[in-house]
């Protein structure tokens, strides 16, 4: 055991490291590269000014809110692995996406324009409006997924179907909307951060400040729920009460950054297998090498969104898309 | 048998029945109001000066034959790959066809604004073929086969990667709208031209799907029961490929994605006729064509004079009962 520990520290060192690594080129690059030089200079304070506002109210915000979202979606995906005991299950699968952005599209239909005058409050309703959509939607697949208990399969099942009459409903008000809103849904819909302020990495880092240590204190809990529910029972852990925190907390943290980032699937699949690779099976190590191999992967996805195609960005969502599904089929070949 | 028989050729004639019926139909409702006597009289007794018989001529009449058309190519396609892959879960939408046709529609809308139908029919073909060929591609490679969970999350991931392929590409060049409409489904702008194409695509596919109906009715009694009773199994999967795409690629090309008709339909079908195929691929082609048709009848009284997406309709229809049958299947996946 305290070897896996030692090992755990210093592959989180490593990443820690990557990270450090990949957010100081991220910080040089994207359509106005800044020099190693000036970005010191300009974090220090010394600078001339001319780079502040790239730096500090468009960079910085948008990679502060890409590694909030890896951590937060990594955990979320390795609760939800855990607790289902499936390895391919994804935040998305249970409909956290299609809900929210259900959610989102009927709030550019309906209310967008009636709160234009309301400021910076309005800042703060889309994502709300996401929050309870992927909220609804995780409890809808849940219910009809039970039939005296949950299994792994029916929920994976009724989740294709739930996202797919989301996915209908989601066109049809997609398509009654002005072409601005239906640009703007779309960039939602396809996972974006482009828009991100300071007040969106305040108003996420208290869900990542609070739950995220949580979720590595009931690590034990989800070890035991990991042994199927016989074991667990046998062990004496009342399972189902269990199985609806962890459950619930994978929900609130997925939730919570996709009203951020808008629609990001397959990171939540991929940071946990990355992850158990490492450090093994045992989640009071792979949680938190989860949370930074997440971070690690949101950060290069953010870059490269922007450099692919410069000077225009694709929305992080479709890289992260590109980057996990051919892990997931991969995946999907070797089981 | 004989009552099964006795089954099907009830819901032959009858369906056959109704989809006239649904026919006459979806000719006279629409935004503007025509009788079903300006229907008959506009058929038989065309005059090119009266706005109704325009009307019926150049919109509702292509429409309509391609909403039947499609449903029909839709169904059967997917009673063949239900049959062959012996998956409750196969399904046109499920195994990756549309995606890799919208993948290559995308392709075609960004780099070749302007092409023609008869192109963009060929660009769909490829793409339905691309899709389908990873789906069963990844089939191939895994180790325990497809089963029905894995069927559908390969479908998923290929759906997902290739979408994230259109999908920057749609932003990238602002055809994202462009997309959406096509994507969503529908038969509402169809003309006479595109029928043209659509027709023989479906001549021939059902054509073929009917004569190798028996051969999928082998085939889905088991791979090993099929060689054993002397069937080419490789031959037939050959040919059940080549007709899935021909049905699917035309139909998907003209009228975008209309989800789930080849996935329930199908499964309706084996419940009233049996599992003889020679009897569930013509039978649910006719119950398809119905479907469609009055899937488009109420994309436009739903909410006129807007039309729904009909692709959206079906998909709605559809969910409940694909979650009946993940609910009922469960236990056996």
């Amino acid at each position: 055991m305290i070897h896996s520990a030692k090992k755990t520290s210093l592959v989180a060192i490593g990443i820690l490291a990557a990270i450090l690594i990949v957010f100081f080129i991220s910080l040089n690059t994207g359509t106005i590269p800044i020099g190693p030089a000036d970005v010191v200079r300009t974090l220090l304070g010394t600078g001339d000014g001319s780079f502040d506002v790239i730096l500090f109210d468009f960079r910085l915000p948008r990679m502060v809110i890409a590694l909030l979202i890896g951590i937060g979606m990594g955990i979320a995906g390795a609760i939800l692995q855990g607790v289902t005991q499936n390895g391919l299950a994804d935040p998305g699968i249970l409909g956290i996406n299609a809900g929210a952005g259900f959610a989102v599209v009927l709030y550019i239909f309906f209310l967008q324009d009636k709160l234009a005058g309301t400021g910076s409050l309005q800042v703060f309703i889309m994502p709300l409006f996401a929050f309870a959509g992927a909220f609804l939607a995780a409890s809808l697949i849940y219910a009809l997924a039970w039939k005296k208990g949950v299994t792994p399969v029916r929920l994976i099942l009724v989740g294709i179907g739930v996202n797919a009459a989301f996915g209908g409903l989601i066109i049809v008000f997609q398509l009654m909307m002005e072409p601005k809103d239906f640009t703007q849904a779309t960039i939602w819909l396809n996972g974006s951060i482009w828009q991100t302020s300071w007040n969106y990495v305040l108003a996420l880092l208290p869900w990542i400040i609070l739950l995220v240590p949580y979720a590595i204190y009931k690590a034990k809990a989800l070890n035991v729920l990991t042994l199927g529910d016989q074991i667990a029972v046998g062990v004496g852990a009342p399972v189902q009460r269990e199985r609806t925190i962890l459950l619930l907390l994978a929900v609130a943290l997925a939730g919570a950054c996709v009203a951020a980032g808008g629609a990001i699937t397959f990171l939540g699949l991929v940071a946990p297998h990355l992850a158990r690779r490492i450090v093994g099976p045992n989640h009071k190590h792979l949680l938190p090498i989860c949370a930074l191999i997440g971070a690690l992967i949101m950060l290069v996805a953010d870059t490269l969104s922007r450099t692919i195609l410069a000077p225009s960005e694709i929305p992080i969502g479709l890289v992260v898309s590109a980057i996990g599904a051919p892990y997931f089929i991969y995946l999907l070949i070797k089981e | 048998m004989q009552a099964r028989r006795l089954v099907g050729t009830i819901i032959l004639i009858a369906g056959i029945a109704l989809l006239i019926f649904s026919i006459g139909l979806s000719i006279a409702f629409g935004v503007a109001d025509i009788s079903l006597n300006t229907v008959w009289n506009s058929i038989f007794h065309y005059d090119a000066t009266n706005t109704s018989h325009q009307i019926i001529h150049r919109l509702r009449m292509p429409r309509t034959v391609a909403a039947v058309l499609i449903g029909a190519m839709l169904a059967a396609s997917g009673s063949i790959m239900q049959g062959m892959t012996r998956n409750p879960l196969a399904s046109p939408q499920i195994m990756g066809v549309t995606s890799g046709a919208t993948f290559m529609i995308a392709i075609a809308l960004v780099f070749l604004p302007g092409i023609s139908n008869v192109n963009l029919l060929l660009f769909s073909f490829i793409g339905a073929g691309l899709g389908l060929g990873l789906v069963f591609g990844i089939g191939l490679l895994a180790k325990t086969g497809l089963t029905p969970v894995k069927l559908a999350l390969a479908g998923t991931a290929v759906t997902a990667l290739l979408g994230s392929f259109s999908n920057a590409m749609a932003i990238h060049f602002d055809v994202a709208r462009d997309l959406s409409f096509w994507y969503a489904g529908g038969v509402a702008n169809v003309q006479w031209d595109t029928v043209k194409l659509l027709f023989p695509a479906a001549a021939i596919g059902l054509v073929l799907a009917l004569f190798i109906s028996g051969s999928v009715t082998t085939l889905s009694l088991g791979e090993d029961v099929a060689t054993g009773l002397g069937l080419k199994t490789g031959l037939v999967k050959a040919a059940g490929v080549l007709v899935v795409l021909i049905l699917t690629g035309a139909a998907v090309s003209v009228g975008g994605t209309i989800g789930f008709v080849g996935l329930v339909i199908p499964h309706i079908t084996r419940f009233l006729v049996g599992p003889d195929y020679r009897w569930i691929i013509p039978c649910s082609a006719v119950l398809g064509g119905i479907l469609l048709n009055f899937a488009d009848i109420a994309s436009r009284m739903i909410n006129p004079p807007f039309e729904t997406p009909v692709g959206a309709l079906t998909a709605l229809i559809g969910v409940p009962f694909f979650i009946y049958l993940a609910r009922r299947e469960g236990k056996n996946i």
